[in-house]
């Protein structure tokens, strides 16, 4: 009965805070743009624009759900819910902070990436159903640049595990406990190329959620809308909450995998606060990117896959298990 | 191989020198203007449609119905109706239409209008569906809160005083 309840719990207030979250990320990034090209951007709606979440989710469900005369009805309607049910599954195993975990199994990292792997297919699904040559081109760039990408981050979430000898996040966690230099990316003595291991990791994580710059599945001034052009009402609504809940995602799993998860840089106070500091801080750092940068050609996409970070993924593999092995 | 490591670290460091420029803009003051609350105040060369001078001496406008303005129109908008009024000097104003729907603010008006009654508005805010909107009464857009100043023979008299004085001036002179 107790488990239960615990599980109950558990569901609700993750719920409750990815659907919080999906919100009001869409309001940061807003906000955010604004203030980074010098607009003041959302203020009409509640005090900051902070209530235009509810009004856009209301307006997004009151729309009809169109489908495509030719479209593949089962699959059409499918697809938003794989972008969707995946992502918040990821959540069982991100340990928030210490005992505050759904589920705290040997197999974390593998899980994330398990069902982190599913969005491709809720983008190739949601493009092929639609019947819109926009559409399919970008369910085709968005599934070539997700393997590219899928590769390097693998292989430096492989460097971390190397190091750390476990899969469980809690444990990984917890291997990372004091100073900022016990962070794993600044573990220099498991690996010189720890720094770098973290910026691929972080570079590849932006890639696999399709944002700006990477957002080629979904280039506007070249296909519409990409993978969700023939979506309306609720079901574009929850590819976008996926998109910012894949950020969530990559944001947390990176503040576990190098930035110490819950212990504060200067050794005091470790909690859930400085979870979700750093968390919110990844995620401003990638709407600041997202704003910064021009979009990449397909061409410069894949480029710097192949050519820059999975050779250096592949190099810094290398170089971890030497230093493992020397000292 | 060099121009390899050279992309690298050319590329990251033009990748930093954006984000440094976009930080620095994210903590400088916005520079938007919310519009419906607040607008821009309009340069002294803005050509609005033309509006009656109101004279700060006499209280009311200038003009002395001699159809200048109308007879120089290119587009022919401007509608001038005056009456003799017993015991005044002149022709005293009762309408000025213009159909600013044909107006293409060359000007002519202005330049013509020997009183200099007549200036640009610094009006920029014209919308509407319906072309009744564009024609205007410049007397009562002169004067909205009632019917253009009664007609009585000080005012009027008054502004043709000040109309005949710098030319007497200029005799003397």
């Amino acid at each position: 009965m107790e488990e239960f309840l615990r599980i109950i719990t558990y569901i609700v207030c993750i719920s409750a805070f990815v659907g919080a979250n999906l919100a009001w990320l869409g309001w940061v990034e807003r906000k955010g743009a604004g203030r980074l090209q010098r607009r003041t951007a959302l203020k009409e709606v509640g005090p900051f624009g902070l209530l235009q979440p509810l009004a856009d989710g209301l307006k997004l469900m009151s729309k009809q759900l169109h489908v495509p005369r030719d479209a593949d009805r089962p699959l059409y309607m499918l697809a938003p819910v794989i972008a969707m049910v995946p992502m918040i599954m990821t959540f069982v195993v991100i340990p928030f902070n210490e005992g505050l975990v759904p589920r705290d199994f040997n197999m974390g990292l593998l899980v994330i990436f398990a069902f982190a792997a599913l969005s491709v297919l809720a983008l190739l699904l949601g493009g092929w159903a639609s019947r819109n040559k926009y559409a399919l081109i970008s369910a085709s760039r968005a599934v070539s640049q997700n393997i590219a990408y899928e590769i390097p981050m693998l292989l430096t979430a492989i460097t971390v595990v190397m190091a750390t000898g476990t899969m469980n996040l809690t444990e990984i966690v917890n291997q990372q406990a004091g100073t900022i230099i016990k962070w794993n990316f600044l573990r220099l003595d498991n690996s010189i190329l720890m720094p770098v291991s973290f910026l691929i990791f972080f570079v590849c994580s932006v890639a696999e959620t399709n944002r700006a710059p990477f957002d080629l599945g979904e280039a506007e001034s070249e296909l519409i809308a990409g993978f969700h052009t023939e979506y309306s009402g609720m079901g574009f609504g929850l590819f976008m909450m996926a998109e910012y809940g894949y950020i969530l995602i990559g944001c947390c799993f990176t503040t576990i995998l190098f930035l110490g998860g819950w212990h504060c840089p200067f050794g005091f106070y470790p909690g859930i606060h400085w979870f979700l500091i750093k968390t919110y801080f990844l995620i401003w750092v990638i709407v600041w990117i997202r704003w910064t940068f021009p979009r990449v050609t397909v061409w410069g996409l894949l480029n710097l896959s192949w050519m820059y970070l999975i050779p250096a993924a592949l190099f810094n593999l290398i170089l971890t298990g030497a230093f493992l092995k020397v000292f | 191989m060099s121009k390899y490591v050279n992309d690298l670290f050319i590329g990251g460091y033009s990748l930093l020198v954006g984000m440094a420029v976009t930080i620095i803009n994210f903590f400088k003051p916005t520079v938007t203007l919310q519009y419906p609350h607040e607008s821009l105040k309009m340069t002294p060369r803005y050509r609005g449609h033309v509006e009656l001078i109101k004279d700060p001496e006499t209280g009311t406008h200038r003009c002395i119905a001699c159809g200048m303005c109308q007879k120089n129109c290119p587009s022919e908008c401007i509608t001038i109706k005056s009456k003799k009024i017993e015991g005044i000097k002149g022709k005293v104003l009762t309408e000025y239409r213009l159909d600013f729907t044909k107006c293409s603010l060359c000007g002519q008006c202005v330049e013509n209008c020997k009183p200099n009654a007549l200036q640009f508005s610094k009006e920029y805010n014209l919308a509407s569906r319906r072309k009744e909107d564009f024609i205007f009464d410049l007397l009562k857009r002169l004067h909205p809160e009632g019917v253009p100043e009664p007609k009585p023979a000080e005012p009027k008299a008054e502004s043709g005083d000040k109309k005949e004085k710098p030319v007497k001036e200029d005799n003397s002179s």
